[in-house]
């Protein structure tokens, strides 16, 4: 059955988030041959809408108002129902990032929906749309449906592979004009903190830290082989509690559940929390200094040993790959 | 001030799952308030503590969960309220929970309603957002700081790590984010004070609903386990030559870089 499918792109620091690209193909999907409208909201956009035709949007269709310049739920959420109440869609499809985690089940309770939080994989079956989501942080996993109301859905970044850029697709790019008003929440300062460039739930590579790492500043060889391989620092529960690092950074059943290709923990035993959140990695190195950690049980690689003579040495060969390929 | 906090029981964090008969296999598991709501509980008090009011944690649940709220009453909250769904809902969504709740609420004049970011178990961080949009009062997620003046709330919201310092009135509804505070672990006079505070328990028919008024919007069609991760390979010999293999292997064998 084709259906027509709105898909949120999300804009950062001018810029289309990789989900964006992510959340186009599962559109692809859900649309099964029916068109793929992708919505740019933002008080600057146009400039962005070829790159979501060049992922495989049909279509595009731009909101741009002074009001929607930084994201709010109220101011979302009327740009976003305006866009669906002009293309009268069947699916629905946004990023599970900070913004569509926020935004979705306010446009699903406003249009009496049901909502598929956290995919990371959605497929055609049987008439049916069937999403796959982690539950218990990934200890387990459950297909789903929408009975009722769109086939709405928020996908995970880093997990539905993106359709091939395409920059010789054309497709039509309109704008809609809404009356952004009445905005209840205010945003009256932004303080930019954690993520140092890659943003951990999008980091293709993480380097992750433990109570090995000892202190504040046993982080430094953890960045320094993250900034090497382009990827994202995060830490285990631990490491934070015992303040070596901000909280934004756990990763584990409380904090954040990444699935990046390279997982790297560094002095991380391996607690059943911290494993929730990373254990569906691609692929896992553990380093260590007790070869009895729980880590290794999950790792793909691993090195005993101090991590802070054995993250610098890799930050070295890593270099050396990188100059020779 | 009138406070609400939504809770969840939840599977403890330390548990394995494991699955049988197609569910979620819960004989044996021990069980907590999910953790993001225990910094919800705690805020609520301190919250009181600050600005006077009471504090009323609502549960969706089982009479299991009359332990989780006694727990939450142990630390402080004033009096629990159990809606009781075991004899009226098989198969319930965030919708079914979203809509009981704000049912509940719709007629409580509730100044503030915490709630926590996420559940560990579903993992779909609905319910709240939901239950603000169907009362129509505002609500921010993911909160790490919140100041209340009057009317006026300033609340810090974490956004993947940066944090957004926004303004807004009550009646609000917000959502706890780890770093919010430190919860209290249940003082003993507390757990005593605790079995004589209220707790009221409901079901559907007490709050005019019918089964098909909260109807789950969405079905679950199979749960699995992941594949079992095989221990990997384990490096021996120099740790300079180790390095250097593993970087080969990384290379050339798992190909991510």
């Amino acid at each position: 059955m084709a259906r027509k499918v709105l898909v949120l792109g999300e804009v950062r620091d001018g810029a289309l988030r990789n989900v964006s690209f992510e959340a186009v193909a599962a559109g692809k999907t859900v649309a099964e041959g029916g068109e793929v409208v992708a919505v740019l909201a933002g008080e600057s956009v146009s400039a962005l809408a070829n790159e979501m035709v060049a992922a495989g949007a049909d279509r595009v269709l731009t909101i741009e108002n002074e009001n929607l310049k930084q994201y709010t739920p109220d101011g979302y959420s009327q740009a976003v129902l305006a866009a669906v109440e002009q293309e009268q869609p069947e699916g629905l499809i946004f990023g599970h990032t900070a913004l569509g985690k926020d935004l979705a089940p306010k446009i699903a309770a406003k249009l009496s929906s049901g909502l598929i939080s956290d995919a990371t994989d959605v497929e055609a079956a049987g008439g049916n749309i069937v999403f796959t989501r982690p539950i218990y942080s990934g200890k387990a996993f459950e297909k789903k449906i929408v009975t009722d109301g769109l086939v709405f859905a928020t996908i995970r970044p880093n997990n539905i592979a993106p359709l091939e850029k395409d920059d010789s697709r054309s497709g039509e790019v309109t704008s809609l004009s809404v009356d952004v008003k009445d905005l209840r929440t205010v945003i009256k300062e932004v303080v930019r903190k954690a993520t140092e460039g890659v943003d951990l739930s999008e980091a293709k590579v993480i380097v992750a830290g433990g109570r090995g790492v000892k202190s504040e500043d046993g982080f430094e060889p953890l960045k320094e082989l993250a900034n090497v391989l382009g990827g994202a620092v995060g830490a285990s529960r631990g490491a934070c509690d015992a303040d070596y690092c901000d909280y934004s950074l756990q990763i584990g059943q409380t904090g954040k559940v990444v699935t990046p290709d390279l997982y790297i923990a560094c002095g991380i035993s391996g607690a059943i929390q911290h494993l929730a959140g990373m254990s569906n990695s691609k692929v896992i190195v553990a380093i260590n200094k007790d070869p009895e950690a729980n880590i290794f049980k999950v790792a793909d690689y691993g090195i005993v040993g101090d991590l802070f003579e054995v993250v610098p040495m890799l930050t070295e060969e890593f270099k050396k790959l990188k100059v020779h390929s | 001030m009138n406070i609400y906090v939504l809770l969840k029981r939840t599977f403890d964090t330390e548990e394995k799952i494991t699955i049988s008969g197609g569910k979620i296999n819960e004989d044996g598991a021990e069980f907590i308030i999910n953790p993001y709501d225990e910094y919800a509980v705690e805020e609520a008090i301190q919250v009181r503590d600050a600005q006077g009011g009471e504090v009323t944690v609502v549960s969706v649940g089982d009479e299991e969960t009359e332990k989780q709220l006694r727990t939450a009453l142990a630390m402080g909250a004033d009096k629990a309220v159990l809606i009781n769904t075991e004899d009226d809902v098989e198969n319930g969504d965030q919708f079914t929970t979203a809509k009981i709740l704000a049912e509940y609420l719709k007629d409580k004049d509730a100044d503030l309603i915490i709630g926590g970011n996420v559940a560990i178990d579903g993992g779909s961080g609905q319910v709240a957002p939901r239950v603000a949009e169907m009362l129509g009062i505002s609500y921010v997620t993911t909160i790490t700081n919140l100041e209340i003046n009057g009317t006026t709330a300033t609340v810090t919201r974490d956004v993947e790590g940066d944090s957004e310092v926004i303004e807004t009135t009550l009646p609000l509804l917000v959502t706890a984010q780890q770093g919010l505070n430190e919860p209290r672990y249940p003082s003993l006079p507390g757990i005593m004070k605790a079995k004589k505070k209220p707790l009221d328990e409901l079901e559907l028919d007490d709050l005019d609903l019918e089964e098909e008024d909260v109807e789950a919007k969405t079905k679950t069609i199979e749960i699995y386990l992941p594949p079992k991760k095989e221990a990997g390979k384990v490096l021996h010999g120099e740790l300079t030559d180790q390095v250097k293999e593993l970087v080969n292997l990384l290379h050339t064998e798992a190909k991510v870089i």
